[in-house]
């Protein structure tokens, strides 16, 4: 880990004016991610702006009957709302399929938001990695791929995203407000908040130098049935293999999106029509232009098994 | 002591505290957080320095140059020493791998600095900034079935051949002819490797994290051309070793290396990311496999020919090991072909050669149990045997392997088993149940011990025995307070300490028979010190609540030394007889229920049972936990643990604890373990063999055989993760 230098925000307006006035700065929450990766020096910030005192940790009623989410809000409280248990339920279930306990006491929603992937080369500064240092290569794609994206990637970067709360946000069309370093504010559609690697795999996210998250906000309750299956090899504490997402109307329709997979919480609207016809309909489009690794290929196969398998639960 | 025939009875036989089922004396140490362990001993040795290794970038090849001076000028570095300052250190036998020294990469992530400075924090960030250039060998290969394919018609010395197995195999009427692979593993142990070395005098002193004092004593005297009498070596607290910690590592060199050179005492820990390429793993194997039987079931050949990866001048990881003495049959050939490759250095790891031997042979077994029609149960004792099958001449001294089969089927339910393969569902689950066999040795070494009975009547134990989690302090304290007639809580154990009689260790599944064999010798000794004082003949005393009697004669153990000290030592040999005249071993058999996912393919296993034959259980809570922790252990093998090879680069690449997944609480269930009453009087005066390696063997495959009985999938390559099975599981509606 380098030295570095730090201060806490005052204000979230603050805290953007600062990251972009500052020279490889970051913004520090939890913490979850970051001081891992800064560890290794696979992050390595000359300046950390902490942001835990700036509040942002409540969840509040919008004005359309959804909800506003603080980008402060831990992991753990926001699994564990009764608005969102009751309403969102496929949040809470991602939410806690996630990490650990401890880990998600700490994480943020705005934090798990911007976490790095977990492909290993990422994670082992010998190894060629674009994600890591533009322009060195990718180990990842003729290598130990099992856990990397079979669609979204290129042929710069396979890696996933590893969020499981992102899934549900991306079904839920979940917006991300943001402040901008002059002060001015934006609302994200979430499903244009993460970026595909293309030949800029080192860019995550949309956001420009500065910007900070303040909150996501979530619209009116979908109603339907909720569910999140991740699949993993083992039964805790590990990363989605394939992650499914769905809301299941009773009438059939509803929505998917998918986790493990790809750069980003994966869903395309034109699948979610395909809903009421079964996983394979939903799968031809949703996975459609799918480009496995010899070493992921079965998670096409996964993926639409899985969500089989919430389609029959949903009929019960 | 001479162990040299089968014991009789003795004073450790009564068993008022030996083999009770007494928790471990030092857990509240452990759960209050106040048991040293090495990196944390800031009270030894005061001004510590930190160091912090850096690995190898590369696999195999040269270093050309390093440059050091960011990191010398890096704030709070105190030094940086790299591998070019000096010749390679002269390694132990046991090591495979050299550990530091010189310009030549054996591996990845092999140490070529260590930076010392002030803090933990300062002396990390300052190795960041070295930078080292390579001449890199291409040529070096690591994937063990290209090896195993270019090695394929090379002349090896079979390990053992009986009668005519080709012939045998070929006129068999039932005969399986498969191919197993395993992949390599990491100990994973919760403590990484750990020392803290100093240097006073021209001697050193080292307070690690180490199973074996007395080898490593000599292994860090041969590093630094020490005579072994200035070489100190202290691990009184061990968290995991599981095989880690057998032999020095590059956390202890560097130390001593750093400390020498820095003249202070410095601590270095290898860090999590590093461990799995620069220390040991359990090699890969490809095991071929072939059985032939009667109609009846009763092999007559069976043929395990056994391939795995080693660094120049290792052995790799055997997986025939377990075929040579499991099962009869009476023409048998068994090949071990260890191959020189590039990755970090196999060694062994709990159980070496059985464990992976097992998840490979106790699969066949179970296909062959399909093929012929049988109970895989009924199909193991039809072929049990009671002699050497090697060597006929030679009985087993215990084997109850019928026992552990037949009790276990018996509280498993084996009845109740889902008997086609895919054939039980629960909800979206397919159920299936596996079964599979148990076998390892009961090695035992020389251990040695020290007693001192205290003008008070509390007794203190001095060995360099270790206890790395296993309950070595609990069973060493009960084979004294048993033999002196004190209570468990008048015993107090100092372990660890090179200082004290060297013990045979903690390694091989030996620890536990062999260093309470040598407190037993120690004790009688003390027996007979104390029968001088009192003027009596030995055999005429009895001891019991402190006090000694002879005759009428009653003589607390307060009175016995007159207000001083009485010492005494010793140390247990073992005679020949006991593996040349008998086989000695221990066995079980392992029962596990696995639900599948329909669907998925997740796996996760419902029911666990074990039951172990393992001579006299020393306290059943502490080898219970050692069975337990071995199941689950097995549960890693079978369905999630791999270190994935990257053949290009040579290294294993999912080198942290996110990546190399172990078993979490939520995938082990109810587990069950049983330990058949009986006593070995063949392998030590206490009768006791180990379990601690016994527990793991065969649970991967019951595994992987409850996964073919849920679902109809075969899978040969482990682990057997849900994607092997997704393709055989059934259509989706």
């Amino acid at each position: 880990m380098r030295a570095f230098t730090y201060e806490r925000a005052e204000t979230p307006q603050q805290a953007a004016m600062a990251a972009a006035s500052t020279d490889h700065a970051r913004f520090i929450a939890g913490g979850t991610n970051l001081l891992d990766l800064m560890k290794i020096e696979v992050e390595t910030p000359a300046h950390l702006i902490d942001v835990n005192g700036l509040g942002l940790d409540t969840i509040e009623d919008t004005d359309d009957g959804g909800l506003r989410v603080g980008a402060l809000v831990r992991n753990t409280d926001l699994a564990a709302d009764p608005r969102v248990r009751r309403h969102y339920g496929v949040l809470t279930r991602a939410l806690v399929a996630g990490a650990s306990g401890q880990l998600r006491n700490k994480a943020t929603t705005g934090g798990n938001l911007l976490q790095r992937t977990r492909c290993p080369y990422f994670y082992d500064t010998n190894m060629p990695c674009n994600k890591r240092r533009p322009g060195a290569g990718c180990a990842a794609r003729e290598g130990f791929s099992r856990q990397l994206a079979v669609i979204g990637g290129s042929e710069h970067c396979i890696a996933t995203h590893p969020s499981d709360m992102a899934v549900a946000m991306r079904l839920l069309d979940a917006e991300v407000e943001t402040v901008l370093p002059n002060g001015n504010t934006r609302a994200i559609p979430i499903a244009d908040f993460h970026r595909l690697p293309g030949d800029t795999p080192q860019i995550d996210s949309v956001l420009i130098p500065g910007e900070f998250i303040t909150a996501v906000t979530l619209p009116r309750p979908l109603g339907g049935k909720h569910f999140y299956h991740k699949v993993r090899d083992r039964a805790s504490y590990a990363f989605a293999l394939v992650s499914v997402a769905a809301v299941v109307q009773p009438d059939g329709s509803g929505r998917v999106a998918l986790g493990g997979v790809a750069p980003k919480p994966w869903r395309r609207e034109e699948a979610d029509e395909a809903l009421p016809r079964g996983a394979k309909a939903v799968m031809a489009r949703l996975l459609d232009g799918a480009e496995p690794t010899h070493e992921n290929r079965f998670k096409v196969n996964l993926a639409e098994r899985t969500l089989a398998a919430v389609l029959a639960e949903a009929k019960e | 002591m001479r162990f040299d025939k089968p014991a009789g009875s003795n004073p450790a036989d009564r068993g008022t505290v030996l083999g009770q089922p007494l928790p471990r004396i030092d857990g509240p140490l452990k759960t209050t957080g106040t048991a040293p362990y090495a990196y944390e001993r800031h009270d030894v040795a005061n001004g510590q320095l930190v160091g912090y290794p850096v690995g190898a970038a590369i696999a195999k090849g040269r270093i050309r140059s390093m440059d050091t001076r960011a990191a010398k000028a890096a704030p709070g570095v105190v030094a940086v020493i790299t591998t070019l300052d000096m010749d390679r250190l002269p390694k132990a036998r046991m090591n495979v791998a050299y550990l530091f020294g010189g310009r030549d990469i054996q591996h990845y992530h092999q140490a070529i600095a260590v930076v010392v400075a002030d803090s933990f924090e300062r002396a990390r960030a300052a190795a960041a900034l070295i930078r080292t250039d390579y001449d890199e060998d291409k040529s070096a290969s690591f994937d063990l079935a290209e090896q195993r394919r270019a090695h394929q018609d090379d002349e090896v010395e079979p390990m053992a051949k009986v009668g005519d197995f080709d012939r045998a195999f070929a006129e068999a009427p039932v005969k399986l002819d498969q191919t197993y692979t395993t992949p390599a593993q990491s100990h994973a142990q919760m403590e990484p490797h750990a020392s803290i070395a100093e240097w006073k005098d021209g001697a050193l002193t080292l307070w690690s994290a180490n199973q074996m004092i007395e080898w490593s004593k000599q292994a860090l005297a041969k590093a630094f051309d020490l005579p072994a009498e200035k070489v100190r070596l202290d691990s009184p607290y061990i968290g995991g070793g599981f095989g880690a910690k057998l032999f020095l590592r590059a956390d202890a060199v560097l130390a001593a290396v750093a400390a020498r050179e820095t003249g202070r005492p410095v601590k270095v820990a290898l860090p999590r990311p590093l461990i799995a390429n620069n220390a040991t793993h359990r090699g890969l194997t490809i095991q071929r496999i072939r059985i032939g039987t009667d109609r009846d079931g009763r092999i007559t050949a069976i043929g395990h020919d056994n391939t795995s990866n080693t660094l120049p001048g290792g052995d790799g990881e055997n997986g025939a090991a377990p075929t040579q003495h499991f099962y009869a049959g009476a023409n048998r050939l068994l090949v071990h072909r260890p191959l020189e490759m590039h990755l970090p250095e196999s060694n062994a790891m709990r159980a070496p050669g059985e464990t992976a031997g097992l998840m490979a042979l106790e699969v066949a077994m179970d296909e062959m149990a399909g093929k012929l029609d049988m109970d895989p149960v009924a199909f193991r004792v039809l072929n049990d045997t009671q002699v050497d099958p090697d060597n006929p001449e030679r009985p087993f001294s215990e084997r109850h392997f019928v026992e552990c089969l037949e009790r276990g089927a018996e509280r498993f339910g084996w009845n109740e088993r889902n008997r086609k393969p895919g054939a039980r569902r629960d909800g979206q689950w397919l159920i299936g149940h596996g079964v599979a066999g148990a076998y390892r040795g009961a090695p035992v070494q020389a251990s040695g011990a020290r007693v001192r009975l205290k003008p008070d009547g509390t007794v203190r134990v001095e060995t360099d025995m270790t206890d790395i989690g296993t309950g070595s302090y609990t069973i060493i304290a009960q084979t004294a307070a048993e033999m002196l007639g004190v209570p468990l809580d008048a015993v107090d154990v100092a372990l660890g300490d090179s200082d004290a009689p060297a013990s045979a260790g903690s390694g091989g599944q030996w620890g536990a028979a062999s260093s309470t064999a040598g407190v037993y010798a120690a004790c009688v000794a003390l027996r007979e010190a104390i029968a001088e004082r009192l003027d009596a003949d030995p055999e005429d005393l009895s001891f019991a609540d402190s006090v000694v009697r002879h005759g009428d004669r009653r003589t607390p153990l307060t009175e016995v030394g007159g207000g001083e000290e009485l010492v005494a030592e010793d140390k247990i040999e073992f005679g020949d007889f006991r593996g040349k005249e008998y086989l000695l071993a221990t066995f079980g058999a392992h029962f596990v229920e696995v639900g599948v996912h329909a669907a998925t393919g997740e796996i996760r296993v419902r029911r666990m049972l074990a039951v172990c034959d393992a001579g006299r259980i020393l306290n059943p809570v502490t080898a219970r936990s050692q069975v337990i922790g071995a199941m689950t252990m097995g549960v890693g093998a079978a369905l999630m643990e791999e270190l994935a090879v990257d053949t290009r680069y040579g290294f294993f690449a999912n080198h942290d604890l996110a990546g190399y997944e172990v078993p979490v609480h939520a995938d082990i269930p109810e587990q069950e373990v049983i330990f058949l009453e009986g006593e070995d009087r063949y392998s030590t005066p206490l009768k006791a063999k180990g379990v601690g390696e016994l527990g793991i063997c065969g649970v991967s495959a019951a595994v992987a055989n409850a996964v073919h009985n849920a679902t109809g999938v075969r899978v040969r390559d482990y682990p057997v993760t849900l994607d092997k099975l997704l393709d055989g599981l059934p259509d989706l509606a």
